[in-house]
């Protein structure tokens, strides 16, 4: 990529011209006679506002996405995929045929089946499976649809987590929030269009790679929100300044900027000057954000959210503000979900822990979304980077390793099927016989509900059309509403 | 406050690319059609109804009018980027892809069956698809998602093949053409000012004075210059007074600084893994290597063979072993449950693509899961070059290491100082006294024997899991280490050394016993480790794990491991017990053994110590496997996949570009490759290095695509002026410092940055260079210029990372925290190139300003221009502390009282940032403010010492000391102060 001030926007017109054919003719002829046709496949980004809400390519079911991310994986065989089969033959051997060809992460291969530990019941409309541990889970049955057979590539938990937000196994791609935003910019000018939030005991695997940008802009990367004090480095004015002394310091900076600007007339000095105006927006509408005093009780009794306390129902909360305030893309991450057995990850009683963490808080999301009437154009999606294995771990305590080839999303709101299983395993959970969902069909699906072609959204990077999902992926259309 | 008309959004955001009209009319005769270069920029509009006139005007001239002379159709410029976008995805080099059997980017493919009849559109069947109605037949297809063919690019393929549809080769694979100049012109002058007279541009004038040194310190060392520095150059008449700074700041300690952190990018340096775990790594050697190289001026050819293939020289120093670090700044991922192989196939792709983006400027990674779709790069000989890289010892891990000691690269010698192995030297360090055995015995009653060489070897009858004990005379008052040398023997399976079929052992415990009690063994080290079986658990009391040597194709020779006592003991001559365990694996026994005793402890390995104050560092270098690896295809680039029925690879290169590898019977190495690339008729490798150069100073290469010299990258703005760099870089003995210096002392370098409105549609981008570009300088540089400002600069060169202070909470988002103690010192204000880079969280200042976190090589950066950059600068404590340095500096400067004083010392603050005094417009704001903070703050005596934070300012009332950081901290904030203009 060049390095020069007007990037984005030659970057992007280039694009058009690589499409559009070259040629001097060319340019007159396609201006006159043909229009820009071509350039609507791609956003037109402006280098002085690059978040500046743009429309999609195609009619869209979700304005935005408030993505609840599982970090560890948490294991479908004791939420949501109940196999009576699996619990009979608990210490025997696992059938070779289902071995075959399947790798695993600390498996050594002497393992047996493992039963679910936790009760099922079925609920709603649909007879979803949920079990005992996600009580609040039944109350939204009706309104998500279920992916029960969504299968993976990698195994480890740092590749899974990029492959699951960027469609690559290594680093160094856009995630999906920076593909989200670059298509759409954002509805806010106060706050970031791309936020990232995290709870739990660690940051997830992999880190900022997750959020990052990749190759797009660095506007475009996810911003990280920190769930309580400020939520944002550098938010706060150093000691000494009230707003009043900060309003004249960002004077006296747009003065001298804006007289530099009279001298050598660079339009990226007028850009920078927006950016200070916003960056001093900012320093009120991020506390604003933060600040849950205005909530009802009963608001925070449904996320079972405590105001001044980080936490992942705190987040939940925060998302919807977010989304309410006009930010694109929320991502939520919450650790840990790694129940391999062993000291705080067994499926026992630290399973316990985080299903609590976690339970009240998903589902108050959609009922509060719903409410509001704002679940009609916000996608939610929750899941992990993979599922876990029918067979338990040979640990201390009962756990189950990372596996790749069958296990349960849920996405809710935005333009997709309310209270709808899709997909289904093998009576042991090892595969999925029906309804399977790869993650590049996943992505497609978001950018779909979105109002892109994920084919065509795309980004020249390296003599490359890059795009999400790679040279892969299908919109599932069956989940569609 | 006189204003310059915001420019129209319509303008400055065209839709229209202009760019494309010189990218691709470069080749043109400008000369009968210049005013296609007035085309507006946006939809026509009523605003400017001539415009209209004028574009159907141009229409017909161009679509209609045969008196129009019309030159020959080229096919490089023509032809070659149609068939590139829409027909060589299904008609390209890509045999798997090929519809038909049908290539057209080679003539002979074009001509096989008729789809082009030269001299006959109407007899060819590409001319027919391209223009039929019919939809079955309409190429490109519509399923191919590819916009048709339009009637003017319709008609330049008629003509093509009238004339003969003649074929060129791509240009960035012909050999570098030899371009004259006539001596009287600077050279880069000569081809930037000769196109500007062709297209009737006047340049704009030569930078002030001022503007200019601020420049070229920026650009050639990344700091300001001093007032003195600023005030000696303005006043200088001499005529070469500007070559003078241009040498000075060449042969400046810091031009190794601000070039060698433009080459880190493209070796994807960091100081961690990288990955989930991004656990610390100490690299630091390779990059006191790379700054010391480029200050030494080293030529680019030895700068490629020492980085790409130091180790494999005759008899490589020290300083090639480390400069070879430049492919071990690849990831390592230390998640439990990796697969090694995985990791390490993912890190010989990433040295294979960064090798390919750096010298060749070629997107060769496309070539990964298939043949290039455009670029004539065969799948098969993308994993002839991965064949390279493929017999390295790393594999996910550390390998091998060697250890620097802080500023030894900076010594005269160390480039002569020949070392044997690639092995940390601990001998440098420890002084080892042979044991003197008084008992040698064996837990069954096995003889071990002792030979000439004092060593001991174990009889052949011995037990499965024998345990030895060596009780020996240390002949020390101290005892802080002892070493286990494990030896070659004839009697041995494979020469041993352990007694295993391959020669292998499995070490499970050493323990040393002194006087009866057993010592606590801090650290372990070993020159070879197996995987899975690090020597560490020799010393973990653990029966089921142990240290073995069948790593890198080494194992069948001697080796040695140094186990650290926890405290050294006083041996008041008490006998040294020595006890080996082999509970593992039945027949896994060490061989033939020998022990010595050192009385000082070999310093802490640095993986294990992080200390910011470390002062070696173990630097993990290339090496190859002595048995390589085979190489095979991977399907889709899939490490599981194999393709063996092509058989083994052996390593290559692109057959597309010059020269042929010679012929040789040995199997090639990295040597081969890098000798390959920096053979004067490659012609990528040094027209790759200058455009990138030349990007650097002006915002954009001559390619604009730097990273993609192939067909789908764009064309040489000035292909002339590029060739005359490349062949010049070559005959200068690939000198850099002298490109620099031809670059940077062009008048098309020195012309002011000031927009031209007047140029605002011919060449809103600025390609032509009829003026400098304005750019936002790197991340790391916006920290140095503050420092550089505020008079806190630690010009110290070198040496391990540092931790300026960091917010806190930076970690909240990883998997791991990690420690951060902020440097104290002269480290807490180093330039930023010396930061801890943690590739999972960077150093927010980096992120914030588009550096990238080196997950894969990164050969130029984005720009953007967001808040978040306000609010880095504006609140970041750093800053502040910069700013208070600043007013400190000035107060000093100007002593004095300071209501009088409080002016002067503004205006100084600025002269000090900006290299140049105020205007009378930006005096006033900055003084009318100072007013205003200081009347303001003397009524809150209490912001004002908050503001000051105890930091010491002169004598100053309170107020009066706070006002001028807060006018420093407007000063940082400004968009000249982070700009190069």
């Amino acid at each position: 990529m060049s390095n020069n001030p007007f990037q984005l926007h030659h970057q992007t017109r280039r694009h058009f011209f690589g499409q559009c054919g070259v040629g001097l003719g060319t340019i007159a002829l396609n201006q006159l006679l043909a229009g820009n046709a071509s350039a609507k496949h791609l956003p037109h980004i402006d280098p002085a506002n690059p978040m500046a809400r743009r429309d999609p390519m195609l009619p869209a079911k979700a304005k935005n996405v408030i993505y609840l991310f599982m970090a560890g994986a948490p294991s479908q065989l004791e939420l949501f995929d109940y196999k009576p089969k699996l619990n009979e033959l608990t210490g025997k051997t696992p059938p070779k045929s289902l071995m075959e060809g399947r790798r695993f992460a600390f498996l050594k291969g002497n393992e047996t089946l493992l039963g679910s530990q936790r009760r099922f019941g079925r609920y709603g409309g649909s007879g979803m499976d949920i079990s005992e541990m996600f009580p609040h889970h039944r109350k939204i049955v009706d309104e998500v649809t279920w992916l029960r057979g969504m299968t993976t590539d990698v195994f480890n938990h740092g590749p899974a987590k990029l492959f699951m937000n960027t469609g690559f196994q290594a680093p160094g791609r856009p995630s999906m929030g920076s593909w989200a935003t670059y298509g759409l910019g954002s509805e806010s000018e106060n706050l970031p269009g791309f936020v990232v939030l995290q709870s739990g005991p660690r940051g997830p695997r992999a880190g900022n790679s997750l959020w990052s940008s990749g190759f797009l802009p660095t506007s475009f990367q996810g911003v990280p929100f920190r769930g309580k004090g400020d939520p944002i480095l550098h938010l706060n004015s150093p000691k000494g300044f009230t707003r009043a002394r900060e309003r004249n310091f960002y004077d006296a900076v747009g003065e001298l900027n804006r007289a530099r600007l009279g001298e050598v007339g660079d339009p990226e000095i007028l850009t920078r000057i927006n950016a200070y105006e916003m960056a001093f927006r900012m320093q009120s509408s991020a506390p604003e954000l933060m600040d849950l005093s205005k909530e009802s009780d009963q608001t925070m009794e449904l996320y079972g959210a405590k105001r001044g306390e980080a936490s992942f129902a705190n987040n939940c909360l925060l998302a919807r503000r977010l989304v309410e305030r006009g930010s694109r893309f929320v991502q939520l991450y919450h650790t840990n979900w790694d129940s391999h057995g062993g000291p705080g990850e067994n499926l026992n009683t630290d399973f316990d822990k985080v299903c609590k963490d976690v339970d009240q808080a998903s589902a108050a999301l959609i009922l509060d979304l719903k409410e509001r009437g704002m679940l009609e154009d916000t996608l939610v999606v929750w899941g992990g980077e993979f599922g876990r294995t029918p067979m338990g771990e040979n640990r201390k305590t009962v756990g189950r390793d990372h596996h790749i080839d069958a296990f349960t999303m849920w996405m809710a709101g935005g333009g997709v099927k309310k209270g709808y299983i899709h997909g289904e395993t093998d009576e042991l959970g090892f595969g999925v016989i029906d309804g399977k969902v790869h993650v590049h069909d996943l992505h497609a699906t978001i950018m779909h509900l979105l109002g892109f072609d994920h084919e065509q959204l795309t980004y020249r990077f390296q003599g490359r059309e890059f795009r999400l999902t790679d040279v892969h992926g299908k919109v599932v259309k069956e989940i569609l509403a | 406050m006189t204003v310059r008309p915001e420019t129209p959004s319509s303008q400055r955001r065209a839709t229209f690319p202009q760019d494309s009209l010189f990218r691709h009319s470069r080749y043109r005769n400008f000369s009968s059609i210049s005013f296609p270069l007035q085309l507006p920029t946006a939809p026509v509009n009523s605003r400017q109804p001539w415009m209209t006139s004028i574009l159907i005007l141009l229409l017909i001239l161009l679509t209609a009018n045969p008196l129009l002379a019309q030159p020959k159709v080229e096919f490089n410029r023509d032809i070659r980027p149609i068939l590139s976008d829409r027909c060589y995805y299904c008609h390209g080099p890509d045999e798997k892809t090929q519809k038909a059997d049908l290539r057209l980017d080679t003539r002979e493919g074009a001509l096989a069956d008729g789809a082009i009849v030269p001299g006959k559109p109407e007899k060819s069947e590409l001319f027919y698809r391209i223009t039929t109605h019919d939809e079955d037949d309409i190429m490109p297809q519509p399923k191919a998602k590819k916009p048709k063919l339009n009637a003017q690019e319709i008609a330049l393929f008629k003509r093509w093949i009238e004339e003969g549809a003649e074929y060129q080769g791509h240009w960035a694979f012909e050999p570098v053409a030899k371009e004259e100049v006539p001596p009287e012109v600077h050279p880069v002058d000569h081809f930037i000012n000769k196109r500007l007279a062709k297209e009737g541009i006047e340049p704009s004038r030569i930078a002030d004075r001022e503007t200019l040194i601020r420049r070229v310190y920026l650009d050639l060392v990344g700091l300001l210059p001093t007032r003195a520095q600023v005030d000696a150059f303005v006043k200088d008449t001499r005529p070469d007074s500007y070559e003078r700074v241009v040498d000075e700041l060449l042969a400046s300690r810091h031009y190794g600084e601000r070039w060698g952190r433009h080459w880190l990018d493209g070796a994807r340096y960091a100081d961690s893994h990288g990955y989930s775990v991004d656990g610390g790594r100490q690299m630091w050697p390779y990059r006191d290597w790379v700054i010391r190289a480029l200050n030494d001026d080293m030529p680019f050819d030895q700068f490629t063979i020492e980085q790409l293939a130091g180790d494999l020289l005759p008899t490589p120093g020290k300083s090639q072993l480390v400069a070879t670090g430049f492919h071990r700044n690849t990831l390592i991922n230390q998640e439990g449950g990796s697969d090694p192989e995985q990791f390490r196939v993912e890190a010989t792709i990433d040295r294979t693509n960064t090798t390919g983006a750096v010298w060749l400027g070629l997107t060769v990674g496309c070539a990964q899961c298939h043949t290039h779709k455009f670029d004539p790069l065969q799948h098969r000989e993308y994993y002839e070059l991965f064949a390279f890289f493929n017999n390295a010892e790393d594999r996910n891990n550390t390998g091998p290491t060697i250890e620097v000691t802080e500023g030894e690269l900076f010594k005269k010698q160390t480039q002569t100082d020949p070392v044997t192995h690639p092995l940390p030297n601990m001998e440098a360090e420890v002084k080892w006294t042979t044991a003197d055995y008084q008992s040698f015995k064996t837990a069954s009653g096995a003889l071990l024997h002792r030979q000439k060489d004092n060593s001991l070897l174990i009889d052949k009858k011995v037990g499965d899991h024998e345990a030895y004990q060596i009780v020996s005379d240390s002949g020390l008052a101290k005892l802080a280490a002892v070493r286990l040398r494990t030896l070659t023997d004839k009697s041995l399976p494979k020469n041993g050394p352990g007694r295993a079929g391959n020669g292998n052992f499995v070490l499970t415990n050493l323990k040393v016993v002194v006087g009866g009690v057993e010592q606590p063994i801090s650290y372990a080290l070993a020159d070879v480790e197996q995987d899975g079986y690090p020597v560490a658990n020799a010393i973990d009391q653990d029966k089921k794990s142990g240290w073995a040597i069948n790593a890198g194709g080494r194992m069948n020779s001697n080796h040695e491991a140094i186990f650290v006592l926890t405290r050294p003991i006083e041996t008041q001559g008490k006998p040294v017990e020595v006890r080996l365990f082999h509970d593992l694996h039945p027949d896994y026994l060490v061989g033939r053994f020998a022990i010595d005793f050192s009385d000082t402890a070999p310093p802490t390995p640095a993986n294990q110590d992080t200390k910011a104050n470390s002062t070696k560092g173990k630097v993990m270098v290339m090496s190859d496997l002595q048995q390589p690896r085979d190489t095979y295809i991977l399907t889709r680039g899939d490490f599981t996949r194999p393709d063996k029925k092509e058989g083994r690879l052996s390593p290559g290169v692109f057959a597309a570009i010059a020269p042929a590898l010679p012929k040789s019977d040995k199997p090639r190495n990295r040597l081969d490759l890098a000798k390959w690339l920096i053979h004067p008729e490659n012609p990528l490798t040094s027209r790759v290095t200058v455009n990138r150069m030349w990007m650097r100073y002006f915002g954009r290469g001559l390619v604009e695509t730097e990273e993609d010299f192939g067909s789908q990258g764009s064309p040489p703005s000035h292909p002339e002026l590029l060739d005359f760099l490349a062949r010049r870089f070559i005959d200068d003995a690939w000198s850099l410092k002298k490109m620099h210096r031809l670059i940077v002392t062009s008048e098309t370098y020195k012309r002011s940055s000031s927009a031209r409105p007047d140029l605002d549609d011919r060449d809103p981008l600025n390609l032509l260079l009829a003026r400098q570009s304005r750019v936002r300088v790197d991340a790391e540089i916006i920290r140095d210029v503050a420092l550089s400002a505020s008079g806190l600069l630690s010009r110290k060169i070198g040496g391990p990372s540092v931790y300026p202070p960091q917010p806190d909470g930076i970690y909240a988002f990883t998997q791991s925290k990690k420690g951060w103690k902020a440097s104290t010192g002269n480290d807490r204000y180093r330039r930023a190139m010396y930061t801890f880079f943690y590739r999972s969280a960077p150093y927010p200042l980096f992120g914030t300003f588009d550096a990238p976190d080196f997950q894969t090589t990164c050969t130029s950066r984005p720009r953007s221009n967001t808040p978040l950059q306000a609010l880095n600068i504006a609140n970041d404590e750093v800053f502040l502390e910069f700013a208070r340095g600043m007013a400190t500096r000035v107060v000093k400067e100007l002593p004095g009282e300071a209501t009088v004083n409080r002016d002067a010392r503004i205006h100084r603050a600025f002269e000090h940032a900006m290299a140049r005094p105020p205007s009378a417009l930006e005096l006033g704001i900055l003084t009318k403010y100072g007013k205003t903070v200081a009347a303001d703050l003397a009524g809150a005596p209490e912001d004002a010492q908050a503001l000051l934070d105890q930091y010491p300012i002169g004598e100053l009332p309170l107020h009066e000391a706070a006002a001028l950081v807060i006018v420093a901290r407007v000063i940082f904030n400004t968009d000249n102060f982070i700009t190069r203009e």
